[in-house]
């Protein structure tokens, strides 16, 4: 299991990376591997302001679907339109051209009740 | 015991490998006092006074085999090709499963594949699924699939002369949503269309007849953001424009007409098509093209993990089957017909339809109420039209829907249908009669 | 079977040809409405002999039960006696019409009502309403019953419905189409109902629960009159899921159980064909609670005569007109046949088969929860390192026989759910049960031949990830 140590993440493994004042939000390599091949991802409008916890979007597989939540509550400024044509980017680079959307964080605390790399590492491993 | 394969012998051999001492141990996990309860059920007929049985029932039915037949209202009378039934009943076809192994399903997937095909080029979609129960749960599907791709808006507006049970299905789906149903009548193009409309849903042709070129309808619901859902005869769409070329969103369509009987109702075929925009949101098995690892070209169920099966309470539908052998008669049936077939049909349903309303509306008191028509047309009557069906139907002319049976108040109209299965001289008995009961 | 590819039908199509012989007019032409006219229709055009070769050639790419062993779990793959399409072929059913007006449907009528009675009989309910075209319709019929039930005593409170685990997806996702939400109670060790979970769960927000029973592990869930008291002493109902009904026909009615709406897979226990996906039909039964609810309409006898009638607190139609019809012509010959010992006996040897095969197969296949089994058993098919249930189904298929159902249900992992039915006699279950244990040995001396099959098909197996990456669902050329 790759992890990206910048990252913070939630349980269900989506991770949130800061760059500047923005957020970067996708889901993490240990959630792409027992997905399996990812067929399709459906992401949200820009301009969508959306609260911490909230359904972003899907991703599936073949066998599987599983929602996207919001790691911190934000307003949506970019959505990785790389992903409609090609959706194993997040399999081959969840961390990097996989990433999903990218938000304006509106409660930027939020930050610090996320999982760091370290305890989501401990969590995943559980499964 | 008729289906049963097992002598006793054989059970008691199998009980021996299974180590139970009775059939009745087998059974010891239900409640003593539930196990094997009294059964009050006639007693078993063999299967020739089986067949007896229901040929003597199915004779008290008055059916088009003997009668001149008028009597659409969203069942209807066309001719069904001999290759049709004869290539449907095949066991291979008939008992078969659900194709969810691809190498052992082939022949069912590539016929999926083919009807999806074929009805997408008919009715001018960019996807049609694999079918769902009939055209009034497949408007109720797309109605829903409508409000859940626009969040927050919460009307949606049908017309008035849309079939009255497809209005019924649509409620009864809509049940537990907080959802506004409102019907407009006449041109769905005036419609009140705001933006708190997700869907406006027009009738090609009307359930009472009327015929529209519905595009001006399409953009003023495209100019609000709601969804157009047509809901099309397609067999009209044989020789006019798809709905599709109208501008639709969404499809349904009732497919009995192609190559299925009327069988007292049911089963039907629900066509439901879609733009390729909305194919996620699209409930229903979606069959498409695969390859092997050494290339070869195959098919397969795809798109699943919109279906029950995987996303379980967030599916956007429950549905979990198709109307598999009625959706194969009517791939067997596009496949016979071809182009030039399915648009004579079109074309004989037309004339006939027109020459009839002229007798028709050439008999005094009564009127066809119709700008324009396809193959049925509303007739206002001189006297009560249930008492018209009754009296023309004991003599075998079955003149059509008396509209009484859905609105009681509407006594004196009567909705007459014609199709390439009427001859002119049936078509003229009807007018005939017609004459003969109010004069 | 066929291995040769066949073209599609628009591939096969020439200019100019038609497999119909259509009748010339007999009446004037009358004027089109020009604006209306379409210029392109893009179906093909193929001669009669073309069309029948096509259609043929492809029921030779299937495996059926008229061909072939299909031990699917939960789906019932009985034999469809010849003599139900022999009935339903009858032109006085398939060429009768909805609307004819009642005194013109006398013999439909009455065969809707004889089996309206037949399957309450059956299943202990008060009434029943044959208008659900499918199990996944009547379910959903069931559940709008159960909110309609609380609402019309003015009870808006109850939104929640509990769901075992091992139920199909079907459940949760009707109850969403109802506006209710779902609450998942796990399993307990026995394969059943996990009671204390259960108890935890219940209380005044509670519509229901849905129960199969027997489940989809094949178990039969021994507290099923506790799970109703408890239900019903919380103020909630108990829906039924007849999926697998199969297994108790004749021996348990769940309506004496305890069990407020159900429904019944026609196309499943009472024999009529899968037809490769549908149609189905699926009646839904109820007891005094619910049975004002029922979807209409349904057949009434008034004197002598047969009516449609809709029950007074009815949610509406399911459907337009009264359910798929020629499918319950086909079921109502079929229970004719049978009769009550005909019924039970269906049910004894269905289970009886399982069983067997049951004994059978599981040293070689771990049986995740050992007890008797009712109509199915779940094994597991991960035989030795990076051999998993796939391949054993998939290499089945080189043995002539359709793969049980896999990956189903969700609590046992690996899962490979059999269910042979009441019509296969001991010689195709031995040949099934020699097939598995020749895999499981292959799976430990030669996996490659599990992992390559199957190779007897016309195809092998399918790139599903590319097929849903880029989907193609229709004929492009």
């Amino acid at each position: 299991m790759k992890i990206d140590t910048n990252a913070r993440y939630r349980t269900s493994h989506e991770f949130a990376r800061k760059e500047g004042a923005e957020i970067v939000v996708g889901i993490s390599d240990h959630a792409q591997e027992s997905l399996g091949d990812i067929v399709f991802v459906e992401l949200p409008e820009v301009g969508k302001t959306l609260k911490q916890g909230e359904a972003f979007g899907v991703v599936e597989s073949v066998k599987a679907a599983s929602d996207l939540y919001m790691p911190l509550s934000g307003k949506v400024i970019a959505v990785n339109e790389a992903l409609q044509g090609d959706p194993a980017l997040v399999n081959r680079d969840c961390y990097g051209k996989g990433w999903m959307i990218r938000i304006a964080p509106t409660a930027p605390a939020e930050w610090d009740g996320l999982l760091d790399a370290a305890a989501y590492e401990k969590e995943a491993g559980k499964e | 015991m008729p289906f049963v394969a097992n002598s006793d012998a054989d059970r008691a051999a199998m009980l021996a490998a299974v180590g139970a001492a009775s059939i009745e141990e087998l059974f010891a996990d239900i409640p003593a006092a539930r196990r094997f309860p009294k059964l009050d059920l006639p007693e078993p007929l063999s299967e020739l006074e089986a067949l007896r049985e229901a040929e003597a029932m199915a004779a008290r039915n008055v059916t088009a085999a003997t009668c001149a037949w008028f009597l659409g209202a969203g069942a209807y009378n066309h001719f069904i090709p001999s290759v049709v039934p004869a290539l449907a009943s095949r066991g291979e076809f008939l008992t078969a499963y659900t194709p969810y192994q691809p190498e052992v399903s082939q022949g069912t997937l590539q016929a999926i594949f083919e009807y999806q095909s074929m009805a997408a080029a008919l009715l001018g979609m960019e996807v049609v699924n694999a079918s769902h129960y009939d055209g009034a749960t497949a408007l109720a599907e797309a109605a829903l699939m409508a409000y859940h791709n626009a969040s927050g808006r919460a009307r949606l507006l049908l017309p008035a002369a849309l079939h009255p049970e497809y209005k019924d299905v649509v409620r009864t789906y809509f049940a537990a949503f907080p959802v506004q149903i409102e019907e407009y009548a006449g041109d769905p193009a005036k419609a009140a269309l705001d933006d708190r409309v997700f869907a406006l849903i027009a009738a090609y042709p009307e359930f009472e007849g009327e015929l529209r070129d519905l595009s001006p309808a399409a953009e003023k619901a495209h100019a609000v953001g709601a969804l157009f859902i047509i809901q099309a005869d397609p067999i009209m769409c044989g020789f006019l424009k798809s709905p599709g070329e109208l501008g639709a969103d969404i499809v349904v369509a009732e497919g009995q007409s192609l190559g299925n009987p009327m069988n007292y109702g049911g089963p039907f075929l629900g066509m439901l098509g879609c733009t390729q925009k909305l194919v996620r949101k699209l409930p229903g098995r979606i069959v498409g093209e695969a390859k092997d690892h050494e290339g070869r070209k195959g098919f397969v169920l795809t798109l699943s993990a919109r279906e029950q099966h995987i996303r379980r309470e967030k599916a956007v539908s429950n549905i979990c089957s198709n109307q598999g052998l009625v959706m194969l008669q009517a791939c067997i049936y596009l496949a016979a017909m071809g182009k030039g077939g399915l648009k004579t049909v079109a074309e004989l349903c037309w004339d006939k339809a027109h020459y009839a309303a002229e007798l028709i509306g050439a008999i005094p008191g009564f009127r066809v109420e119709n700008k324009e028509f396809f193959k049925e047309f509303r007739v206002a009557t001189p006297i009560p039209a249930e008492e018209i069906s009754e009296r023309l139907s004991r003599r075998c002319v079955v003149p059509g829907l008396p509209l009484s049976r859905y609105y009681p108040e509407r006594k004196n109209e009567l909705l007459v249908c014609v199709t390439e299965t009427c001859t002119r001289a049936q078509i003229e008995l009807l007018a005939a009669s017609l004459r003969e009961v109010t004069q | 079977m066929n291995l040769r590819p066949e073209p599609l039908v628009y591939e096969l199509s020439s200019p100019g040809r038609t497999a119909v012989a259509l009748p010339k007019s007999d009446v004037p032409a009358y004027s089109r409405p020009s604006a209306l006219v379409r210029t392109e229709l893009r179906l093909p055009e193929l001669d009669e002999l073309t069309v029948v070769r096509h259609f043929t050639r492809l029921s030779q790419k299937n495996f059926s039960i008229d061909t072939h062993f299909y031990p699917l779990g939960s789906c019932t793959m009985k034999y469809n006696p010849k003599v139900n399409e022999a009935a339903a072929a009858n032109p006085g059913w398939t060429r009768t019409h909805p609307l004819v007006g009642e005194a013109f449907s006398q013999g439909a009528l009455e065969l809707i009502y004889r089996l309206q009675a037949m399957l309450a009989e059956i299943g202990g309910f008060e009434a029943v309403s044959l208008q659900p075209a499918a199990g996944a319709h009547g379910e959903l019929a069931g559940v709008f019953m159960i909110r309609a039930y609380h609402l019309a005593r003015g009870d808006a409170k109850r939104t929640k419905m509990l769901i075992p685990d091992s139920a199909h997806g079907t459940n949760p996702a009707s109850c969403t189409m109802a506006g209710l939400e779902t609450v998942t109670i796990p399993s307990n060790a026995e394969g059943g109902v996990d009671m204390e979970a259960l108890k935890a769960a219940l209380g005044d927000d509670v519509a229901g629960i849905m129960i199969t029973n027997p489940n989809t592990l094949g178990l039969f869930e021994r507290n099923i009159e506790e799970i109703a008291r408890l239900v019903h002493e919380a103020g909630g109902l108990v829906y039924g899921d007849g999926a697998n009904m199969n297994a108790v026909t004749g021996v348990f009615k769940p309506g004496e159980a305890g069990i407020d709406v159900m429904h019944f897979n026609l196309h499943k226990t009472f024999s009529t064909p899968h037809g490769g996906g549908g149609p189905g039909a699926g009646m839904v039964g109820a007891g005094k609670l619910l049975a004002d609810f029922l979807p209409g309409p349904i057949a009434v006898k008034r004197g002598e005569a047969y009516a449609l009638a809709t029950p007074s607190k009815s949610i509406g139609r399911m459907k337009a007109f009264y359910g798929n019809f020629g499918v319950l012509v086909r079921a109502y010959v079929y229970v004719r046949m049978l009769g009550a010992a005909g019924l039970r006996r269906v049910a004894e040897n269905a289970v009886l088969n399982a069983n067997y095969l049951k004994a059978r197969l599981e040293k070689a296949y771990p049986v995740k929860y050992p007890r008797r089994c009712m109509h199915e058993f779940v094994a597991m098919g991960n035989l030795a390192e990076g051999v998993h249930t796939l391949d054993v189904a998939k290499r089945l298929i080189d043995y002539g026989i359709h793969p049980p159902t896999i990956y189903f249900p969700l609590i046992v992992p690996e899962a490979l759910m059999v269910e042979p039915t009441e019509t296969e006699d001991k010689e195709a279950l031995d040949e099934f049960a020699e097939a598995m244990l020749k895999i499981a040995e292959e799976a430990r001396t030669n996996p490659v031949l599990l992992h390559n099959a199957p190779v007897t098909t016309p195809i092998g197996r399918l790139d599903e990830v590319a097929a849903a990456r880029c989907p193609v669902l229709c004929y492009r050329g």
